[in-house]
């Protein structure tokens, strides 16, 4: 190993030092990207049939999630600057769980993506791509997370969509296959990121705003343009919806189902990145349980876990309700075990709460 | 039951309907789709509990409030849409839900032993009590769930189309056993859009019309059928084929040779026309949805070819199929054509997203306008571009998918049993569309079970049986009997 890489024992790796103190809480700057205010439009019956009506549920549990830490931990909580904890700490599984609502409109899943953004982490952090980093620029070490991951995602999308396995099965196989790859190449151990400029650019903010939660807002638009406003969503859709009629239609089911976990792979290197950013490090621990955490936004954001319906700004909404809970109980010095029992109560909840509203949406 | 309502959210799906039934008869429920005939079986099975009305058993007033609840009274229903689990054997879907056991355990040999002896009445004991559903035809499937209502020893036993994916010999074996059970007091009702079948196996009939009923009690063998069709449609009329388009001489436009698949059909060669409709005839089985798919390039052929005026089209592949100008409305709407959830306007430009696409992006105000276009052009209704798909009745689904290959401008279009589970009314519309299309120098082949249908709007017409064409021949110069004849005898009489 070279002297170069600065290598120590194994941490857990991704918990960067987030407290949180101050002043006013705007939720408005929480606000996921929705493409036009249609809330203003047209007066009870816009709002309903607006992308915040459809996801009324999510904005009410996230409000009372917000007053709940008023109350509880008072201006620590209710301050712009833990505004931006909150989404600092959402962004990374958030872009994830963007590119995961893709997957799972087209009637898959993918298990692995923690194992890619742990195993993107790694690639970009080795020695020689930060040896070729520090002779080039830094984007080499984006680009080798992004190629990483992309390529992840076509072995998972070929695996699915033309060796017809199991997307449950190929993606568990891929869980496996690439957190053991990323502990090989790290030897277990925590490689450190040298290149100062790298930390600097995705560390920093621009006009107060973390670079990692310009990235997430960037992802979350462009998911959100890429499902509804494109053919790509389109047909995405429709082979989630019913992939034999999809088929029948011309539509090239296999190609548009490996796209999918491409697009995914890649987010999982764009997560990578923004990881690698936060905590100055590349590990073969990196993204662990991503999986469960990006699924279970996907599916209180309103997705349907069979397919052909999804929504990017549940997702995004399922993402600052889990994180706003982790921020409310680190405040209150709540363990992670209490943490996790809420969100298992929250998923539970937020599924009844959205059928109900579906249901009364329907007549 | 009398005066039975049903609402759902939004929508009354029965508005009073009065029906009785009566030990050993065969009462036959007419309808057009939407009249409400699904959702009354589905409360007579308990499945729905109705808002309003009293449903009488026995002189007894019951409430069924779930499934089960209508099974131990006697009532057992066969679903339109076949309720049988996949995975399972014969006799374990036989006996679902009422499996005999012992200590817990279930009987397997008794159960494999009493679900043949089922099917040997049925007159079907070449189906294998053992053998996997999934791996059975349509019709079998059928007999399956005929078999399971027997077994529940029910007296009443409600049939929903259950002749749809039958053949004409399939059809009479079912008859014989619906006279069966009903000699030993057992009620039927029977709904089927096939007049001629209610005539034969019916003995009195209902007719449902908007959730409602119209009249009840008719003698099935003897109202005249133009009195049937004006209860159920308001107006008086029968199936009515437009005239047939004048044939152009020339290169025909789709051109099908020597196309084979082994173990499916083989040896089929024909040509169409611009302008011209082919149907091709025969049973359940014969290999006609096999044979339009392979040429839409869904199944991949292993011998012959496809043409399309005069260019070879890629086989195996729907793109190739799709881009040469072919179109194929498949025999299952829902399960092939339709994403049941999405928007009508999205299921009719699913085929022609590409000419909606501005560099990747939708334009959906084209989208949309196109949609709308289409739905006015083809009376849709209800009409929204925005509806689910799966609100609509199967004769205006059944315009979706049509709307779907207009919108792509295609130049041959394949139609698999347009008509099935399409009332009366819209099947005249279907009818006069596959016209105007002609009109317009598409080529047509169109698939269906009902013979008439076949010759009616055929050209020329290409019997099938035993896996390969029989006869070619046109169509006014064939009848009903002739072609029935040429699928038994094996040639043309």
């Amino acid at each position: 190993m070279s002297a170069d890489v600065t290598k120590v024992d194994q941490t857990p790796g991704d918990q960067a030092p987030d407290g949180g103190t101050g002043g006013g809480h705007d939720t408005s700057t929480q606000g996921p990207p929705v493409g036009g205010a249609p809330a203003r439009a047209g007066g009870i019956a816009g709002f309903l049939g607006g992308p915040l009506g459809r996801n009324a549920g999510l904005v009410v549990a996230l409000v009372l999630l917000i007053i709940v830490g008023i109350i509880t931990a008072g201006d620590r909580f209710a301050s712009p600057e833990n505004a931006l904890t909150i989404l600092r700490l959402g962004s990374v599984i958030g872009v994830v769980s963007v590119g995961m609502t893709f997957v799972i409109c087209g009637g898959g899943i993918d298990l692995s993506v923690g194992a890619i953004v742990a195993l993107s982490s790694v690639w970009a952090t080795t020695v020689a791509t930060q040896t070729l980093a520090a002779d080039f620029h830094w984007i080499v070490m984006v680009f080798a997370a992004l190629a990483v991951g992309g390529v992840c995602g076509l072995v998972n999308g070929v695996l699915i969509a033309y060796g017809r396995i199991a997307p449950f099965i190929a993606t568990l196989a891929m869980l496996a296959a690439a957190r053991g790859l990323a502990e090989i190449i790290a030897k277990r151990r925590t490689q450190i990121i040298r290149d100062r400029d790298f930390i600097t650019f995705f560390g920093g903010s621009v006009l107060g705003i973390p670079v990692l939660v310009i990235l997430f807002a960037i992802v979350a638009v462009v998911g959100w343009i890429l499902l509804n406003r494109t053919t790509f969503g389109r047909r995405t859709l429709a082979i989630g919806g019913n992939p034999e009629a999809a088929r029948l239609a011309g539509i090239r089911v296999q190609r548009q189902t490996m796209y999918l976990y491409i697009l995914l792979g890649i987010a999982c290197g764009i997560a990578a990145v923004m990881i690698m950013a936060r905590t100055t490090t590349g590990t073969s621990t990196h993204g662990t349980l991503y999986e469960l955490d990006a699924i279970a936004a996907v599916v209180i954001g309103g997705t349907l876990l069979s397919g052909g319906r999804g929504t990017v700004v549940g997702t995004v909404l399922g993402v600052l309700i889990f994180t706003t809970l982790t921020n409310v109980f680190t405040l209150n010095n709540l363990d992670t075990s209490t943490q996790a029992v809420a969100k298992g109560a929250i998923i539970v909840a937020a599924v009844l709460l959205q059928q109900r509203v579906s249901r009364t949406r329907s007549t | 039951m009398t005066g039975v309502v049903k609402r759902f959210p939004g929508v009354v799906a029965l508005g009073g309907v009065d029906l009785d039934v009566q030990r050993g008869e065969v009462h036959c429920l007419l309808g057009q789709n939407g009249a409400g005939k699904s959702t009354l079986i589905k409360v007579l099975a308990g499945v729905h509990e109705p808002n309003e009305g009293t449903i009488e058993w026995e002189g007894e007033q019951v409430t069924l409030s779930h499934p089960q609840a209508a099974m131990d009274l006697g009532v057992a229903t066969m679903y339109q849409e076949l309720d049988l689990v996949e995975g399972l054997s014969v006799a374990e879907n036989i006996f679902l839900g009422h499996e005999q056991t012992r200590f817990g355990f279930s009987q397997r040999s008794a159960a494999r032993r009493e679900a043949a002896a089922l099917l040997a009445r049925l007159g079907h004991s070449e189906i294998s009590p053992a053998a996997e559903v999934g791996t059975l035809s349509a019709a079998s499937c059928q007999i399956v769930s005929m078999a399971r209502a027997l077994s529940l020893d029910a007296k009443l036993i409600i049939m929903d189309e259950p002749s749809a994916v039958l053949d004409a010999g399939e059809v009479s074996q079912l008859f014989r056993v619906i006279r069966e059970i009903t000699d030993q007091g057992v009620a039927v009702i029977y709904i089927s859009h096939r007049l001629e079948e209610i005539r034969e196996i019916g003995d009195r009939v209902t007719v449902l019309k908007d959730g409602r009923t119209v009249t009840t009690g008719l003698d099935a063998k003897t109202t005249p059928t133009q009195e049937l069709i004006r209860h159920m449609t308001g107006r008086s009329i029968e199936y009515v084929f437009p005239p047939k388009p004048e044939v152009p001489a020339g290169e025909p436009l789709l051109r099908v040779e020597g196309l084979g698949r082994t173990g499916e059909f083989s040896g089929v060669s024909f040509d169409v026309h611009p302008g011209e409709v082919v149907g091709l005839a025969g049973l359940v089985g014969s290999g006609r949805s096999e044979v339009v798919e392979t040429i839409f390039g869904a199944r991949k052929a292993t011998t012959g070819t496809v043409t399309v005026d005069g260019r070879l089209v890629r086989p195996g592949s729907v793109p190739a199929a799709v881009s040469a100008g072919i179109g194929l409305c498949p025999e299952e709407r829902k399960s092939q054509a339709l994403v049941l959830g999405a928007s009508l306007a999205s299921n009719i430009s699913l085929a022609s997203l590409a000419r909606f696409s501005r560099a990747g992006l939708l334009d959906r105000d084209g989208e949309n306008t196109s949609a709308e276009e289409l739905l006015e052009s083809l009376d849709v209704r209800p009409r929204g571009i925005h509806r689910e798909s799966r609100t609509l009745s199967g004769g205006n689904q059944q315009k979706v998918v049509l709307a779907r290959w207009l919108l792509r401008g295609c130049r041959v279009l394949l139609l698999d049993e347009p008509t099935r589970g399409v009332d009366v009314g819209a099947r005249s519309e279907i009818y006069a569309l596959i016209r105007r299309l002609t009109d317009d120098g598409v080529a047509v082949v169109v698939v269906s079970s009902e013979i008439p249908e076949v010759l009616g709007l055929s050209n020329r017409v290409l019997v099938l049986a035993d896996r390969t064409v029989r006869h070619e021949g046109l169509a006014d110069e064939l009848d009903e009997h002739a072609v029935l004849d040429i699928i038994l005898k094996g040639d043309a009489a």
